[in-house]
Order: C-alpha cells, then structure tokens, then sequence
C-alpha cells in the first residue's frame, strides 16, 4: 500500500537559476537555509572541537548528527526528555540526522540487511541486534532534528548483479514502513534516498517510487563510494531530473569542492561530508587552488595566509609557516586549520547561492575551475558534465598564462 | 614599566602593573598557559573575552628554539604578532611547566639543559637571549640554573654562582629599545642561606623584577614557606615578583602570602585534563555546604571542590529514575560554558572523547581560577588576605581535598 507522505515541515522556494542549479530559500522549523548548502558532520552533537558560537560565526546552517553514536550514547530516550538535540547541544539552527544504517554497515561487524531491518551485534555486548525502518524513525523522532533520513537499503557502488536492485526495491518498501512509523510529521521532514546503484533504470524507478511518495525532500544516495566520477555525475544528473523541481535536494557523502560545484550545476541543493574536518587533522587545508599539505617542508618558510581570498579568523591571523610548526605539535594546530576547512566549504556554500541569484553562475564556475586547474588540465567527467549542466567552460581548458 | 604597590595585607600586596605597551593589571595575576604561543585548547580568538582579566599569558622560549619556528617569530616581528596577541601581556619563562621534571642534572656554564622540541640540551646564553629577542616578550626571566631541593651543596652553590652570572649576561645581551623587562632569577633549592644569597645577588641588578624559581620539585611545603619569605626579605618591595612551578589553589595562596605578584599555573589545565570542573567556592560568607556527591543542584557557592564529570554515571542517572543535570558546572558562572551547556551536555562530549569537552572545561577552569585570583586581590585590599586563606584551606580540607605532591587530587563523587 502506498503511504502518502503528509510530512511537510519546511517550506522551498526558488529565488533564481541558471539551467538547472538553483539558488533557494530553504525554511526549516529551527532555521531560514540559502542553498546551495554544505552541511558538516557532527557526529555525537559536536562539530570535532568548534563551539556553537565558532559555528555561528562560520555560518553553518544545518549541522548533520549520527543517528547511530546518538543512540548509543547518550541515548534516544534521554534526548527525549531533555527535548531533543537542539536543546542538549543548545545548537539554534538547523539538524539533519541520518537513519543510522549506513553507520551500522560501515561500522559494525556482522552487519547484516534483511527484509525486517539491519542486523548486527550489539557494541556494547556482542548480542545480535536488530534495527527497522519504524525503530530507525522512533529514534530521529526523539532526537529531534528538522530533517530526518529513511532508512534504506545501501550497497556499496561497486556491487554488481542482483543485489543492487534487491536493494532498490526494498528501500521503496521501507519508505512505506518509515512513512506509517514517522510521528512528527509536522515538526520533522522525512526524506526519501534514491538508491538504485549505478543503474539507470534502477535508479528511475527508485525515483518514480520516491516522487509518488510527496515527501518534503530527497536524497541521492548510494554514491561517494568508489564508484568512477563518470558514473558519479551521471546518476546525479539522472536523479535531479528526475526529482520534483519545488522540493530540496541532497547528494549525500560529497564533499570535495569540486564534487559540489558539478553537482550544483545539475541541480542538487545540499551536501555533507566529513572530509573538511577529516583532512584538517593530517595538516590539509582546502583553498581555492585545491588542497595545501601544510606538512610539506615548503610550508615552513611560506608567510601568507592558508588562502589569499578566505576572510576566516585563522586567515586574518595566521601564516602557513606557523601553522606548518604547528600542526604536527599541538592540537591547537588542526583545530585551526578544521576552523578553516568549515570556513572555506560555508563560504563556498554563500559563493554557490549568490553568483546563482545574481546572475553569474557561470563567471562563478570558470574562476572556480581555473583556480583549480591553472594548467586548463579539467578533467573529462567536468567537461561532460558541465556540457549537460549547459556551462561553457571551454576557456577554462587553456593553460592560464603565468 | 611601572609597578606600584597599592596595598597590602601582611606580606600580600595588591600592585598595578603597567607594562610598556600600555596594558595595564592588577597582581597578584595569573599567567595563562600557552604552547609555541597559543592557547592549548581555547580557541584564541575568545580568549580576549574570556574573562575581564584574561589579558595575560606566559609562554617558554624553549618552544622557540630551533627552526622553523625561531625564523617564524623572528620574522613575524615578535610573539604578539606570531600568535596575534596583540594587546595580551606575553610573558616569558623558561621552565615549560607542561613539560618535564627538572632533573638536577650537570649544567656547564654556558647554560642549563631544558626540554626542546629536539630532545633535552643544554641551552646557552646567546642562543637563549637570541629567542628572548625575537619573541619581544612584555617580560622575560632571565636563564636559570634551576636545580631541585635534594641535589648535593656543591651543585646547589653552582646553580646559585651560574644563575647570577647568567642573569648579568642576559642583561648585557638585552635589547636596548625593549627597555627594561628582566625578572631576575633567583634560586637555592634545598639551603636557605644559598637562597638569600641568591636573592641577594638578584636585588642588587638593574632588572625590572625577580622571578623565584626551584619550587614545584616536592619540596616540603613549609620549607618551601622559609624560602619563599628568606628570599623576598631580601628583594626590594618595589619590583615585581614572578614564581614559577606553583599553580595549585594552596600554592598560589602561600605564594600570594609570602609577597608574590605573579604566577603562571597549570592548575586549569591539570582539572581539565583529567575531565574535572572547578567548582570550589571563592567567597567567604556564603556557609560551607556538604560536598556534592550525588549532583544535588545547589546555589552557586557550596559545590564541592573539582568533582569528576567523568565519573557520572549517566546510564543509572537515564534508566534508573535519576535526574539528568541540565545545570551548568557551576550555577551562576558567567563564563561561556556555563552560560550555554549543561552538566549532562559535557558528559557526553567526555565520554564520546570529543575535544570540545577539554575546550568547554578549559574555558570554564579559567574562568574560575581568574575569579579565585581576584577573590584574593579583594580579601587584600579588604585586609583579610589571612582570613581568606584561612577560610579556603579549611574548607578544602573539610571536602577530602589531599595534596599529593604539588597538585591537590579531588577526591572523587561516586
């Protein structure tokens, strides 16, 4: 039987566009979001180290919580009654917390997915647990967050063969199951995830499904896993057609700039990835040219910021060369630089919005690739894709003279 | 630089400090703790707000030494701007109290051997006032001999010949335009007649003030009281007082006592370290409340001293009927951790290993430890610097706070 979502706690609104990438206004109970948005990953209620105000000075919007280390500890029932997780972490703006299923599979040995839910092995004392749809939605309905996540069915890109549309077909059934289990639909969106692998026709009828359901939102997922960046943006570029043009959408698991950028050209709205803050803590800054290995002895005798253009404190404050003595040796050192890599991906995020909105999206994109790939050496995949996004990037395929 | 004493109580003195960049504070002060310039865990853009009296810091040139940070800070004009400090009171002291044990061991004359990034070496003159020179500290003390209280007579003498002559030749290796920034060492260790004579040599150089060292290595704490007091006897009333290796409550208030006007102190730093909140009282007139044990909520002052975050239990306080603490560590604290989180919230982050606890609890330590400072600063001028001694010691005995070697462990709640 088909559930038809009536969950609707946010509102949408395209404020401009460029082909198919939109600048949107994007209402949450707890939050007004710009999109496009990148949303950083925190975890157990904490983004690795940054204070709420350091957040709020970052301009983070939606932070994204791990259903699966929130239920473990400290607890769904004890956020319950504290009142949720905005209340715990005194966070103001938005929540997103995802279903907990993929933690699980990733994380847990044993991990096992059958009709009923994901079976593993307690972590706590090794006895066989079971996680449904309707308990992975129970517990998002007491943390609380603004947007919560189906549970589905997930296989790695790699997978080939009957598993992968065995997996389809039964987040189609789950969504049912997490749609009739959702208790506060006029508090929290559920979004559906559009699985399929890298099949199109799986992939078209795991949208059809998903789109017949009218849930406030949706997820692309099953990607960010291996598969060949060809593949990569030719299920976004599928997915986004084919999802509702008034409702938000997320490509989950990206989070190199450049991923985002491409996939903001097809039409997708929200990103998260824990990779800012992850490679902040083996010395690696994210500017504007790619990626700075502050650990490289070059490092030590270089006196300008992390980068030239970025406004963030650690920017105004601080040189790469100190922060090359630093990272190795003090904490401090990869707090500084996880403070900028927030920094960067927000302002990226503001980048995105506004040049849509005022007209200049695609002034924004070649800068963007040109910073990136001085030597005009832009990959294929961008290419194809930008040609199917309806950018002209063919002057950012010439050397930029020196 | 100008100090000026403006009242006392016994020995303890209430001073103004001015320093030549025009910061101005109130001693006794505390130091902050840094490491190769920053904060260790605040964030160092909120240390400015932290606390109204969050102005000063102490860092070790010994951080300072080798490339590539000596050119860093030679080329970023000073540690100010290196660590962008400007308008903080940078302060330099050589002992590292983060790092290891003064050892005692054999120095030459050319210098003593300290804890680098490189591994312990001797570190000499030059090269220490080469540091001393590039960090442009607002203060810096000058090299010392640093030996503890059990090393033989013989090497006691030499540390207190070595200390003085090094002190001489810092001076002469000072920069001119810094003006006159030294705090003299003086040592002694385990001999009070080594010590005044110290202190002797110390007090008769042109130096903006004294810094006593030797202290912190297990001394006995009422020998200590005898060579804090034979060696101020001897200093001028009018300059400053630095002491290093002393950072506990207890410490601080013998130090304070005998005459000292600053001290740098990992006491903070030590709580949060091992997941404790500060939380003992600081004003006398509020009565003594039993410690806190079982987390009863309790008006800001009677909280018992330190208690353990880490400790709670919070399954039992969830699952078990017990009450969930959303206060914060102490009620009424005005600092930012307590003014937007909650017991139950740290707890969490602590056990889930997330740094943010040891960035809230820092906040929160020093916070505190700022407050007992200017508690101390007001039972002076109120001339009851003895009384507020008094009151606090007793009533840290009373909770089972035990003093194990220089810093106190917190008996704990559960």
């Amino acid at each position: 039987m088909l559930g038809i979502s009536p969950s609707m706690a946010l509102r949408f609104e395209v404020l401009a566009r460029h082909n198919r990438a939109r600048a949107s206004r994007l209402t949450l109970p707890h939050y007004e979001a710009l999109t496009p948005l990148f949303m950083p990953v925190g975890t157990q209620g904490t983004i690795k180290g940054l204070t709420n105000d350091q957040l709020e000075d970052l301009d983070c919007q939606i932070i994204l919580g791990n259903t699966y280390h929130l239920a473990l500890r400290p607890g769904a029932d004890l956020l319950d009654t504290i009142g949720g997780l905005h209340k715990f972490m005194n966070w103001p703006r938005a929540l997103l917390t995802d279903s907990g299923g993929f933690q699980m599979v990733s994380l847990l040995h044993l991990a096992d997915i059958t009709e009923e839910g994901v079976t593993f092995q307690s972590p706590v004392d090794g006895k066989p647990m079971l996680l449904t749809p309707e308990d992975s939605i129970q517990i998002q309905n007491k943390i609380g967050a603004d947007i919560i996540m189906a549970l589905d069915d997930v296989v790695k890109t790699t997978t080939t063969g009957p598993r992968v549309e065995e997996a389809m077909y039964r987040t189609l059934r789950w969504i049912d199951r997490c749609i009739a289990a959702h208790s506060r639909p006029h508090e929290q969106n559920l979004f559906g995830i559009v699985q399929g692998g890298l099949d199109p026709q799986l992939r078209d009828i795991c949208l059809e499904g998903l789109v017949a359901r009218n849930l406030p939102g949706y997820a692309i997922g099953g990607l960010a896993g291996g598969e060949g960046k060809d593949a990569f943006w030719r299920v976004v570029a599928q997915c986004t057609a084919g999802l509702p043009e008034d409702k938000p959408r997320y490509v989950m698991g990206i989070g190199f700039p450049l991923d985002i950028v491409v996939c903001t050209a097809l039409g997708a709205d929200m990103y998260d990835c824990v990779y800012p803050t992850r490679t902040a803590r083996f010395g690696s800054a994210l500017v504007s040219e790619g990626v700075l290995r502050l650990t490289h002895a070059a490092m030590a005798t270089d006196y300008r910021p992390l980068d030239s253009s970025c406004t963030c404190m650690v920017c105004k404050r601080y040189t790469r060369a100190y922060l090359h003595t630093l990272v190795t040796k003090e904490a401090m050192g990869s707090q500084l630089v996880s403070y900028h890599n927030i920094s960067h991906m927000m302002q990226l995020s503001r980048n995105l919005h506004s040049s849509i909105l005022e007209g200049r999206f695609p002034e924004f994109v070649q800068s963007f690739l040109q910073k990136q790939f001085p030597k005009g050496d832009v990959p294929d995949w961008v290419c194809n894709a930008m040609d199917v996004a309806g950018i002209d990037i063919s002057m950012c395929r010439i050397p930029q003279s020196a | 630089m100008e100090f000026t004493v403006r009242a006392c109580s016994g020995h303890g003195r209430v001073g103004s400090l001015r320093l030549a960049s025009g910061l101005e504070f109130e001693t006794p002060s505390l130091l902050m703790i840094t490491r190769r310039g920053l904060p260790v865990v605040i964030p160092p853009e909120m240390l400015m707000d932290l606390h109204p009296d969050s102005r000063a810091c102490q860092f070790t040139p010994m951080h300072f030494l080798e490339d590539p940070l000596a050119a860093v800070v030679a080329k970023a004009g000073g540690v100010h701007k290196l660590a962008s400090l400007t308008g903080f009171a940078m302060v330099a002291v050589a002992r590292d109290s983060l790092g290891n044990e003064i050892a005692g061991e054999e120095a030459s004359n050319l210098g003593a051997s300290f804890e680098t990034s490189s591994g312990r070496r001797i570190v000499g003159l030059e090269k220490y006032m080469e540091v001393v020179n590039a960090c442009k500290p607002d203060l810096w003390v000058s090299l010392p001999d640093e030996v503890p209280h059990w090393v033989p007579e013989k090497r006691n003498r030499e540390s207190v010949d070595h200390t003085s002559q090094w002190l001489d030749h810092c001076l002469s290796l000072q920069h001119a335009e810094h003006g006159n920034r030294c705090l003299g060492v003086v040592v002694g260790a385990g001999s009070l007649e080594e010590r005044a004579r110290s202190a002797e040599q110390a007090a008769t150089r042109n130096v903006a003030g004294f810094s006593l060292a030797g202290f912190g290595l297990g001394e006995d704490v009422a020998q200590r009281g005898f060579h804090l007091e034979v060696a101020i006897a001897k200093l001028p009333n009018d300059k400053l007082r630095h002491v290093c290796g002393l950072g506990s409550p207890e410490e601080v208030l013998q130090a304070v006592g005998a005459g000292i006007d600053l001290l740098d102190s990992t006491y903070p730093y030590m709580l949060t370290k091992e997941c404790l909140a500060m939380t003992f009282p600081l004003k006398m007139e509020v009565p003594l409340r039993n410690a806190d044990r079982d987390m009863q909520p309790t008006p800001d002052h009677g909280v018992a001293s330190g208690f353990s975050l880490a400790k709670v239990n919070l399954r039992s306080a969830t699952y078990g009927g017990g009450r969930i603490d959303e206060t914060p560590l102490v009620t009424g604290c005005k600092c930012y951790t307590c003014k937007r989180h909650t017991k139950v919230y740290i707890n969490q982050l602590l056990n889930s290993n997330e740094t943010l606890a040891q960035t809230l609890l820092e906040i929160h330590n020093t916070y505190h430890y700022l407050e007992f400072f200017k508690a101390i600063r007001e039972s002076i001028k109120a001339d009851k610097f003895h009384e507020f001694r008094t009151w606090f010691t007793s009533q840290r005995q009373e909770l089972g706070v035990l003093s194990l070697g220089n810093i106190p462990r917190v008996v704990s709640c559960n």
